[in-house]
């Protein structure tokens, strides 16, 4: 290559993705990950890059349903995939039983891992694994929080998971 | 007016709460759209030397690299040291990015590639290729101890230790009882979740608005006019939202000098993130070894207190901090000495990190103390408590406040301290072994110069704005819930500005100092609305408020109201429309008293209980348990507040178990610069911790009343953490962290007494 090349004259693939219930045909380079996709050229800034090596949890977000490190996830290798990123969960004047969960119980400071431990969270709900508080703790490891919120986060996740009586969590606690 | 709590001290959810759990908070690396340019740093892989070639040419020819930045093609930036201070600079010569071939730590940035997509920027910068002259690092402080120095310049006068007291030598020699120890605590990485990041947006008219990861937009705004030459007025620096920094951000960092170097350079704008390895080349809480010996009477009443801390720096700053002086006034002694030393290294320049100096130095001195205790053989916090000190030894100086007594007692009773049975190794709980140990914490509660502006209109909704930061620390909430109280109205009816260098003069977040600062600037505001409208309130006709004076009127539920009568008042509206205004705007300014300083000292104080559970043939600890007892006088909000001392409680469990930068020697490079292999706290590593507030009342503070809270929540966590270790296992652990091998590999402490 010539020095000047725009990066726009090298190769790209055409995939589809459903993404906050919006379909979207999308020509992408084929080493753009899905957390550089949805930061960039998509501008759902809500998911956050904490390392970009799958170490942190700050990218979480739901592919068809499941949590996901979106920092390991080339875009290309998703196609057809529904994604759900915090921006989908709800917003400030429509929130999400879980992100009203974390404000109550103050489970985050700065915020900035936030995303990624709800998205975890909603992810961990719906599979239905976490019965113990201990449970909780160790199913949410992948999701760092620096500012040492975890004791509110497990407080939030149990408040929805006993407000949807999804698992008895007190009794299998016991 | 604030003794009738209304708004302040509840525990509200943070106003800031639902924009942050649904994504649209927007942090540094967030802003910016479409046409940005992207910079990305390439990092020094030696730790010492000189660059003899850079060869770029291969990364220029990559496609979408727009320019490649090295020490030789470099724009002319200012030439003297001082215009590259910063408002928090230490003594010595401020590093400045891509300055020449010299190398003077690992990761040491030396040159960045700017392209059209981050992806680009960042391939690129893998095909640039550097030969070195790499020189003999010297990274090991152990190794450098006989090279250490007291530092000529003191970074604060507050810093240096006070001359001895006493005889301490001789007290010790003819003590009963005495103990001498070396600590030695590792270096560590403050790690925030956020990645430092400048995104500088150029303008065609020279005007540039900067996002920055920084802990105070106007310090940024500064060092870039001062390194740029630019004109302050044609720079605003925000940082509406910071994702965690827990010091880090401080002083500037290289991504807002290459940022805005490139966009002033090109003419457009420009995004600098760093990566996660970066994140280890920045700043760190410098490795320290301690040395702490203590002598005590048959009844454990102290009789000689020495410390002495030798602490990294860098060749090129003195970074200072106050590690050895809180073993002068934490216990009543009359004889003490303390010594502080540094030692140069090839490394980046440490910083202040979470409780700086006293996150190390009490830690050490709190670990001595539980040593002094099972040496006289008293119960821990019996030995503290003999040694009350109700006034501080060092400056001479009166406490404005200390229940550190009330600390012990309510925290002893709810973490259930007397069920403890003394002798190690004797509670058990299966395979592990339990241990429970303690602490004192101690921090400065200090306020600093600030500035805050609010309005009030006539439908009632006010605004407050200040050029404070939010770190995760509650900022916002507690300004709102000041002005709300003081101005009579809902908090929802209250909006908050902060984290943008335009607003009024604000010093950088740091040192538990905003909330007791800025707040109370923001209550001098809020008073000096309620004196206009009361002005404006006795020029109307029938004014009910004849002669009342400013102290004798309150804003309660939009109206101007006597304080003996709240039926006597006028909505705030009606005074409004009578003086033919929609609004009233006043600034508030806040300064530490001089005077009072003379004579009194505060400090913010805790008692901390920890539970380990160490398993008695892996060696495997775990943290089960915490109280935290902190007197911080008035709580403006308690859930904010309790949050914040939940995260030190846990960076104190990372310092105790797992934190630990570690570096090649021979190399003098950092092995772990990743968040997978430099350990800290997940959640399954906490499990139940407790915060109380004791009732403390203090009037000269601050005019709030309250003390910060930031810091206190980590400081002594470490010591009661490896005490807990040692009742657990009879085993004196005292090189952080405390891992799995140190535990194994330790022998049990013999005992005469």
């Amino acid at each position: 290559m010539d020095k000047g090349t725009p990066s726009s004259a090298l190769p790209t693939c055409a995939i589809s993705l459903n993404i906050n219930g919006t379909n979207r045909v999308l020509d992408i380079h084929p080493w753009v990950t899905l957390l550089d996709l949805l930061r960039g050229p998509m501008e759902l800034t809500g998911t956050k890059k904490g390392c970009d090596h799958g170490q942190c949890g700050a990218c979480t977000v739901l592919i068809d349903g499941e949590r996901v490190n979106a920092c390991l996830k080339l875009a290309v290798s998703i196609d057809g995939a529904e994604i759900t990123t915090i921006e989908g969960l709800g917003t400030p004047q429509d929130m999400h039983p879980m992100q009203k969960a974390f404000v109550e119980h103050d489970a985050f400071q700065c915020g900035y891992c936030t995303a990624g431990q709800i998205c975890s969270a909603v992810g961990l709900v719906a599979e239905g694994r976490a019965h113990s508080r201990a449970e909780i703790r160790e199913l949410m490891s992948g999701n760092l929080c620096r500012c040492g919120a975890y004791t509110n986060i497990a407080d939030a996740i149990e408040h929805v998971l006993d407000q949807e009586g999804v698992t008895p969590l007190r009794e299998a606690a016991e | 007016m604030l003794n009738e709590t209304k708004v302040v001290g509840l525990p509200l959810s943070r106003i800031d709460g639902p924009l942050k759990v649904s994504g649209s908070a927007k942090y540094a690396a967030d802003h910016g759209g479409h046409g940005m340019l992207h910079g990305y740093a390439v990092p020094a892989t030696v730790a010492t030397g000189r660059i003899v070639e850079i060869e770029t040419g291969l990364a220029e020819r990559f496609p979408g690299v727009i320019k490649i930045y090295t020490h030789e093609n470099r724009p002319r930036t200012a030439k003297d040291d001082d215009k590259w201070k910063d408002a928090v600079a230490l003594p010595g010569h401020p590093f400045r990015p891509l300055e020449n071939d010299r190398i003077l730590y690992d990761g040491q940035p030396i040159a960045m590639v700017v392209a059209e997509s981050f992806e680009a920027a960042r391939d690129a910068a893998s095909l640039v290729r550097v030969r070195y002259v790499a020189e003999e690092p010297h990274t090991d402080l152990g190794r450098e101890q006989t090279r250490s120095y007291v530092p000529p310049q003191p970074r604060r006068e507050e810093f240096v230790p006070p001359e001895p007291r006493g005889d301490p030598q001789g007290a010790f020699g003819d003590a009963p009882f005495k103990i001498s120890s070396e600590y030695r605590l590792e270096g560590e990485y403050h790690n925030p979740m956020e990645l430092f990041a400048s995104t500088v947006l150029w303008e065609k008219d020279g005007f540039l608005t900067i996002h920055d990861k920084t802990q105070g937009s106007q310090n940024s705004r500064d060092y870039v006019c001062n390194v740029f030459g630019l004109d302050p007025e044609k720079v605003t620096v925000k940082n509406s939202f910071v994702g965690g920094a827990f010091g880090s951000g401080l002083r500037p960092k290289h991504q807002l000098f290459l940022a805005v170097m490139a966009a002033l350079d090109l003419k457009q704008s420009v995004k600098v993130e760093m990566s996660r390895r970066e994140m280890f080349y920045l700043t760190w809480r410098p490795a320290t070894i301690q040395t702490v010996s203590l002598a005590a009477d048959r009844e454990g009443r102290l009789l000689s207190v020495m410390h002495h801390a030798l602490q990294a720096t860098s060749r090129y700053e003195d970074y200072q901090e106050n590690v050895v002086n809180w073993s002068g006034l934490a216990y009543k002694c009359d004889n003490v000495r303390l010594s502080y030393g540094l030692a140069e290294l090839d490394v980046s320049t440490p910083g202040d990190m979470r409780a700086p100096g006293a996150a190390t130095g009490v830690t050490a001195l709190e670990m001595a103390m539980d040593e002094l205790a099972y040496e006289v053989g008293i119960d821990p916090v019996e030995l503290r408590l003999r040694n009350f000190a109700t006034r501080d030894q060092n400056q001479d100086k009166q406490f404005t406040s200390k229940a550190l007594d009330a600390c012990y007692r309510e925290g002893a009773a709810r973490f259930g301290w007397d069920g403890r049975s003394f002798a190690p190794r004797s509670m058990r709980d299966g395979n592990d072994l339990v241990g429970w140990g303690m602490a004192t914490g101690i921090w400065e509660a200090t306020i600093m110069p600030a500035e805050a502006k609010v309005r009030l209109s006539a439908d009632g909704k006010a605004a407050v704005s200040a050029a404070a930061s939010d770190i995760g620390t509650g900022t916002y909430t507690v300004l709102g819930q000041v002005a709300a109280e003081a101005l009579g109205v809902p908090i929802d009816d209250v909006t908050v500005l902060i984290g943008d260098s335009s607003l009024p003069k604000t010093g950088v977040e740091g040192g538990s100092w905003t909330a007791a600062s800025s707040g109370s600037a923001v209550q001098a505001a809020s008073d000096a609305v309620r004196n206009t409208l009361l002005k404006h309130a006795k020029s109307m006709p029938n004014s009910p408020f004849g002669q009342a004076s400013q102290d004798e009127v309150t804003l309660a539920e939009g109206r101007l109201v006597l304080d003996r009568n709240h039926q006597v008042g006028v909505s705030i509206g009606d005074i409004m429309d009578a003086a033919g205004v929609s609004f009233i705007e006043e600034h508030g300014k806040v300064a530490p008293d001089q005077e009072q300083a003379k004579k009194f000292i505060s400090y913010t104080h805790s008692a901390v209980f920890v539970e380990v559970k160490v398993d008695e043939e892996l060696g495997v600890p775990r943290v089960t348990r915490v109280v935290s007892a902190v007197a911080g006088g008035r709580v403006l909000n308690p859930k904010t507040a309790r949050s914040q001392i939940l995260g030190g409680v846990v960076m104190g469990v990372g310092m105790a178990l797992h934190e630990e930068g570690m570096v090649d020697h021979r190399t003098g490079r950092i092995m772990n610069h990743n968040i997978a292999e430099y350990h800290m706290p997940a959640h399954a590593d906490v499990e139940d911790i407790e915060v109380i507030f004791v009732h403390e009342e203090d009037d000269k503070v601050s005019p709030l009343g309250a003390k910060g809270l930031g810091e206190i929540g980590i400081i002594g966590v470490a010591a009661a953490v490896s005490n807990a270790i040692f009742h657990a296992t009879g085993k004196r652990i005292r090189h952080f962290p405390i891992t799995i091998d140190k535990i194994l590999e330790t022998s049990e402490e013999v005992r005469c007494s």
